[in-house]
């Protein structure tokens, strides 16, 4: 299956991989936490597919007790939208990058100036997960103006009459919701990971990948099975809390790619 | 009509909307859809109203200081919120939330709670319905408000201890809204003010309609007309739009005080936290900021959409009061009519007493929105067993 010519360049890449038979791959890492620039170039090293970086946020109502810490370790030692996005373009990844944050840190400084720093900082992406379909409209169009692709987050409970029109807005690929909660690791995989990515499946052609509680690279596996790969980000921002470092985060992302391509 | 439904999406004028992970829109539309069906059910009224009589005093007193309007130069009536089952306001949203909740087979209830006056009512009505209850609360607000955490407990609600963020209301609501996104099935999401995603805005609102129902009667029962100024206080904004409910349509001026430390609408910036657009305290990219208040029930960064609203039509004015304002203005209706407010509605009172020079002769109907009994181990703290003025 070819490319549509229209499309950003994160959905580009990822169908391009796709189509080549791999299982996809997007590491997280929280913006502006104590050595991310290294741990993002070590994890695009090992093998993920695209990054997602946080620009963290005061309130993060979508994400469990991990990256909420790193969060606010990355916001008391200073970290700002400003701050995390001038990093990212002397990053030396070779993946197309995403961010990942809250919506008012999009509608403070209104959607056309964010959307454009975004732009001019090697973004590609952006995630913003309390904005949902039907609040999303205004910050779609002007992110697409300037070429920005927003990823729409498609959940366990989303009714089937909805998603064609959530995966039809979605941009760079569908963020399927592996089950009902907020980021982190779970012991064992939900069964609503592969029914939400099924029915993405079902009605979009664009790379459907499941976040939200993937735990191990086995889990990765057994979701890739119906998703066309998955997020990983607490079990990543982990290994930073821990002082793993760019090497530990090198090592997990290595891990979990082998284990995709192995199947 | 001024405070009419929001529209179709869940906006006063600019303000409301639905800002919640998409996992949360779902619940949130059949939260809407059985809201109206209910309002619409005579029975179900019927039985919310018939709690609030039976079991929580309702309808609740209007008192007229007879003392306090001669120092003053007011005349002022308290609506008399403190004298609820459980010391506040809050009985009567939760009372038609947790009604709502079983009328939706939902058997379990969460919610945030800053100074624990909606958390005690919540943690009662689950008991009075039979259903469990999970209170969230700000680890500073858990040592501020000790008494109320026992009160919970002995209610049997589980509270738990917020640690993340400033550790105060905002980051409670933080963590209920985390619950609810992993219990959304079985669980109802209890929230305490006028605020929130479409439809809690205006379906707090609509429980608390009564407060300014009744005042509204009251009043012309006691005076043959209505008050030249309706106050109260705001945090969220729940009480003060229980009572302005009554009142928006009148000629009366419309106050709602806010926290010197926590003026949102008073700051006038809009942002989108806690699944509406409203005005915000944040910081110069999009932070939200740390309420700082002497009241823990007012320690919140935001407020409802309708307020943010009625203050860019201009209909409702917001100034703020300080924490000094707050501990005289308790001290004042304690001493003189013998009530001792909550810290919250003591916010009321203090723009009332300094602004008394320009009311001289008019009516001002004050909503006492609680009680003050919760507060008085922390004012010893503030004054001193022997420092009372």
């Amino acid at each position: 299956m070819s490319s549509p010519s229209n499309v950003g360049r994160m959905e580009r890449h990822l169908r391009d991989r796709r189509d080549n038979g791999a299982k996809l791959l997007v590491a997280y890492i929280t913006g502006g936490y104590d050595g991310w620039e290294a741990a993002v170039e070590s994890a695009a090293a090992a093998g993920a597919d695209a990054i997602e970086i946080g620009i963290p946020f005061s309130d993060p109502v979508m994400d469990g007790p991990v990256i909420q810490e790193a969060s606010q370790a990355a916001l008391e030692t200073g970290a700002t939208p400003a701050s995390v996005l001038s990093s990212v373009p002397k990053l030396d990844t070779g993946v197309p990058h995403a961010v990942m944050t809250y919506y008012n840190l999009a509608h403070h400084p209104g959607h056309e100036r964010f959307a454009a720093t975004l732009a001019k900082s090697a973004i590609d992406a952006a995630i913003l997960p309390d904005l949902p379909l039907v609040e999303s409209g205004p910050w779609r169009e002007a992110a697409s103006n300037v070429g920005i692709e927003t990823i729409m987050l498609a959940a366990p409970t989303t009714p089937d009459h909805r998603l064609p029109e959530l995966c039809e807005a979605s941009k760079g690929f569908v963020y399927a919701v592996g089950l009902l909660g907020v980021t982190g690791e779970r012991a064992a995989l939900a069964a609503t990971a592969t029914e939400i990515a099924k029915r993405c499946k079902e009605v979009t052609d664009k790379p459907v990948l499941t976040g939200v509680g993937i735990g191990s690279p086995e889990q990765a596996v057994e979701a890739s099975s119906v998703a066309d790969g998955v997020i990983i980000g607490s079990a990543v921002v982990r290994r930073l809390l821990d002082g793993g470092g760019a090497e530990g985060v090198g090592d997990l992302v290595a891990a979990y790619r082998a284990a995709l391509d192995a199947g | 009509m001024v405070m009419t439904d929001p529209n179709k999406e869940g906006r006063f004028g600019d303000f409301g909307g639905r800002f919640v992970p998409e996992t949360l829109i779902p619940a949130c539309e059949e939260l809407e859809e059985a809201f109206r069906e209910a309002w619409n059910d005579a029975e179900f009224v019927e039985e919310f109203h018939r709690i609030l009589r039976d079991y929580g005093g309702r309808p609740s007193p209007l008192t007229e200081c007879y003392r306090l309007s001669e120092d003053l130069g007011v005349r002022l009536l308290l609506k008399r919120e403190d004298l609820n089952h459980t010391g506040s306001h809050k009985i009567n949203n939760v009372i038609g939330q947790a009604l709502l909740a079983r009328r939706m087979g939902k058997s379990r209830l969460v919610a945030e709670t800053g100074a624990g006056q909606h958390g005690v009512a919540s943690a009662t009505a689950a008991a009075l319905l039979d259903m469990e209850c999970k209170v969230y609360m700000g680890e500073v607000d858990v040592k501020r408000q000790a008494l109320n955490v026992f009160r919970m407990q002995l209610l049997g609600a589980e509270v738990e201890a917020v640690s993340s963020g400033s550790k105060t209301l905002k980051d409670a609501v933080n963590e209920a809204l985390r619950d609810w996104v992993a219990t959304v099935e079985h669980t109802h999401y209890c929230l305490g003010s006028v605020m929130g995603p479409h439809p809690y805005p205006w379906m707090v609102r609509t429980f608390h309609h009564v407060i300014g129902d009744e005042a509204h009667e009251q009043c012309l029962k006691l005076m043959n007309q209505l008050p030249d100024v309706v106050v109260a206080c705001v945090g969220g904004g729940s009480n003060a739009a229980g009572i302005f409910s009554g009142f928006s349509d009148s000629d009366a001026r419309l106050v709602g005080v806010e926290p010197a430390g926590g003026a949102a609408v008073g700051r006038g910036v809009p942002g989108v936290v806690h699944g509406m657009t409203s005005y915000l305290m944040q910081d110069e990219v999009g932070q939200v900021q740390e309420a700082e208040s002497i009241s823990a029930g007012l320690d919140y960064p935001g407020v409802g959409p309708e307020h943010a609203h009625l203050s860019a039509i201009g209909r409702a004015e917001y100034p703020a009061v300080t924490d000094q304002e707050v501990v005289e203005a308790f001290q004042l209706l304690s001493r003189t009519e013998g009530i001792i407010p909550a810290l919250e509605s003591a916010h009321a009172l203090a723009w009332v007493v300094r602004e008394a020079p320009s009311l001289q002769g008019q009516t001002v109907l004050l909503n006492l929105s609680g009680r003050g009994d919760k507060d008085v181990d922390q004012m010893m703290d503030v004054l001193g067993p022997g420092n009372i003025q």
